[in-house]
């Protein structure tokens, strides 16, 4: 295998997930108005009711859209992330896995070329959100919009394998909308994208504890000092933790028998 | 049928299009480039932001602390704190910034301060409870705000002497003196009124009705215009000088702030005669008025109860205290955006910038 088969394995997959991209119209379309929504109507009801006091990387006062701008590009890598693992469960109930299968390279480097893809996806959807919320007064420094690239990237492959990772225990797609109540809405709730964690431990020490170890608050951490060009170790280190164990995890535990095609008879599948 | 088209895109971009290895490569190069510059070049943006102005301070006094805190304006960072009397609250500079004189509230009085040394070298006889104060350009006439007594006590700093007192409504504060020096304008809170005192006679000559609990009086550079601020009528006076009649009446609206909370104090008028900025207290927002037009353009977000407030003296920044958080907050003029928010002591009150 030379390197340029390796290339051609990867424009495949990041082409594929493109293309599925764009002809979803509606889903660009709902990648946008999701976080939109919550920036214009959800923080517009929220702006007095939560005071927000200075904290890491801000300087000064801001306002409650200002900060929920990381939380809500998190919140796009997020649904992008589970929609690409939506498009694994899809894929293989649908037997288009056995074509991308069927490339002679190993499997590790077909399922990080599908991470990678789905994230190089959603950069331009980040990229447009931003681009809205500056109307919004959501204006992060120059420089910050670049900073925020590589936080946007290993936040998304994060994110990403994580969803790999579990869409590998989905037998079919119909359990996805379970994903919806136990991922998706609890990483984003329980998470610092729409409060401060300080906040979440007046109320609450149990519920402080879970947020402070979803690995969704690191990377809204990340993303959140990028904006303002500002490095937060801590979260780097834990979002590239996850990054590897997630990744490795989903390698390791990935099985296309598994689903609706490779049901072996009498139901007995895989552990 | 849509389905199987989609495999078969896929099956020939597996299969079949080899040119593309070399464009995927440098599709590769293009992606991974921007992504490592900000981890490679950190230090570089960094020493970029470090701008080189004279290393003016500003002075700000912390009501609840009975201290001052100074701010370097390069730094933007506190570099030192005074103790002073009891309750400063209004502070302001003689002409040539070798003293501050400070309203130190429950101590009767109002301090010198040699600047130099940062020592308190005097105790001005002031009347009960000085809250705020102006100086004259001559810098021999302190008019000072007796809050309890009804009353402006005019003080000579450098002799030391009560040279007037003057009765004027209830609950005198705001004072302002005209670029001339001819008025003297005090607000009283509780009569609600602008009193004009003659500072030749040290009588008053004229009283202007205004909304509720008037707080703070600033006059425009050219000496026409007087802008005076009410607290609980939730509005600015911007008052004709010569004919003493109101020019315009402005009001305030701030997106998910209830109108109750919206108590302009502070008001503070840029040199080239552009905007005004007007304090509104618990709203905590500063309003930016085209001082011209007295529309308003624009509302920033600054700490709690945001008070007084100072520009540096290139005017390139407007310094807030803002009381409840205990903070003083930066205003780009020219960007019209809040750049920092610099902690102080509790309840800073006043400002006087040195240049």
């Amino acid at each position: 295998m030379t390197p340029a088969n390796y290339l051609i394995a990867f424009n495949g997959v990041l082409k594929r997930e493109a293309l599925r991209f764009v002809h979803q119209r509606t889903r660009f379309f709902s990648s946008m108005v999701r976080p939109l929504l919550w920036l214009v109507v959800f923080a517009a009801g929220f702006r007095a009711a939560l005071g927000i006091s200075i904290i890491e990387p801000y300087d000064t006062y801001i306002t409650y859209e200002v900060y929920i701008a990381p939380g809500l590009i998190s919140m796009i890598l997020l649904f992008n992330a589970m929609q690409s693992s939506l498009s694994m469960v899809y894929d293989r109930e649908m037997g288009s896995m056995r074509i991308l299968l069927m490339s002679p390279l190993p499997r590790w480097y077909l399922l990080l070329s599908k991470l990678a893809a789905s994230t190089i996806v959603a950069i331009p959807q980040v990229y447009a959100f931003l681009a809205i919320a500056w109307w919004f007064d959501v204006q992060p420094p120059w420089v910050g919009f670049l900073w925020a690239l590589p936080a946007v990237i290993l936040t998304g492959v994060m994110l990403g394998a994580i969803g790999l990772f579990i869409s590998s225990f989905i037998r079919q797609l119909e359990n996805f909308a379970g994903v919806m109540n136990f991922v998706i809405f609890p990483m984003f709730f329980m998470s610092s994208a729409l409060y401060p964690l300080w906040k979440m431990q007046e109320s609450s020490e149990w519920l402080y504890w879970l947020c402070s170890v979803n690995p969704f608050t690191f990377g809204v951490e990340l993303i959140r000092f990028a904006l303002y060009g500002k490095l937060n170790g801590e979260a780097l280190a834990v979002v590239s933790g996850c990054l590897v164990l997630f990744t490795t995890l989903a390698v390791l535990v990935f099985n296309p028998e598994r689903g609706a095609i490779g049901k072996a008879p009498g139901g007995k599948g895989k552990p | 049928m849509k389905l199987s088209s989609k495999r078969f895109v896929a099956t020939k971009h597996f299969t079949q299009q080899e040119n593309v290895a070399q464009k995927a490569l440098r599709a590769t190069r293009r992606l991974l480039l921007p992504a490592l510059l900000p981890i490679l070049l950190p230090a570089a943006f960094a020493g970029a932001s470090q701008s080189a102005i004279a290393a003016s301070l500003a002075y700000v006094s912390n009501e609840k602390d009975d201290t001052l805190s100074i701010i370097d304006l390069d730094s933007l960072e506190v570099v030192n704190t005074i103790e002073v009397g009891q309750r400063p609250r209004g502070i302001t500079f003689n002409e040539d910034y070798t003293k501050l004189y400070i309203c130190a509230s429950d101590d009767d009085t109002v301090q010198v301060m040699d600047v130099a040394s940062g020592q308190i070298i005097a105790n001005l006889p002031s009347g009960e409870d000085p809250e705020q104060f102006a100086l004259h350009p001559d810098g021999h006439r302190l008019y000072i705000s007796n809050e309890d007594s009804s009353l402006v006590t005019v003080v000579d700093p450098q002799k030391s002497i009560v040279t007037a007192q003057i009765d004027v409504g209830v609950e005198p504060e705001g004072m302002g003196v005209s670029p001339d020096g001819k008025i003297v304008v005090n607000t009283s809170e509780t009569t609600s009124m602008l009193h004009w005192i003659n500072t030749e006679t040290n009588e008053l000559f004229h009283n202007t009705k205004v909304d509720q609990r008037p707080r703070h009086v600033e006059f425009s550079k050219d000496g026409k215009q007087l802008w005076a601020s009410a607290e609980i009528g939730g509005t600015v006076s911007v008052i004709d000088v010569d004919s003493k009649e109101e020019l315009h009446k402005l009001r305030f609206e701030i997106r998910g702030v209830h109108r109750d909370k919206v108590q302009p104090v502070g008001v503070k008028l840029s040199s080239d005669g552009r905007y005004a900025f007007v304090a509104l207290g618990p709203a905590n927002h500063v309003a930016v008025v085209d001082a011209k037009t007295y529309e308003v353009l624009d509302y920033l977000l600054v700490g709690r109860r945001v008070w007084h407030m100072a520009f540096s003296p290139d005017e390139k920044y407007l310094l807030t205290t803002n009381g409840i958080s205990g903070d003083v907050s930066v205003v780009d003029v020219d960007k019209l955006k809040v750049i920092k928010s610099i902690k102080v002591g509790r309840y800073p009150w006043g400002l006087a910038i040195k240049p």
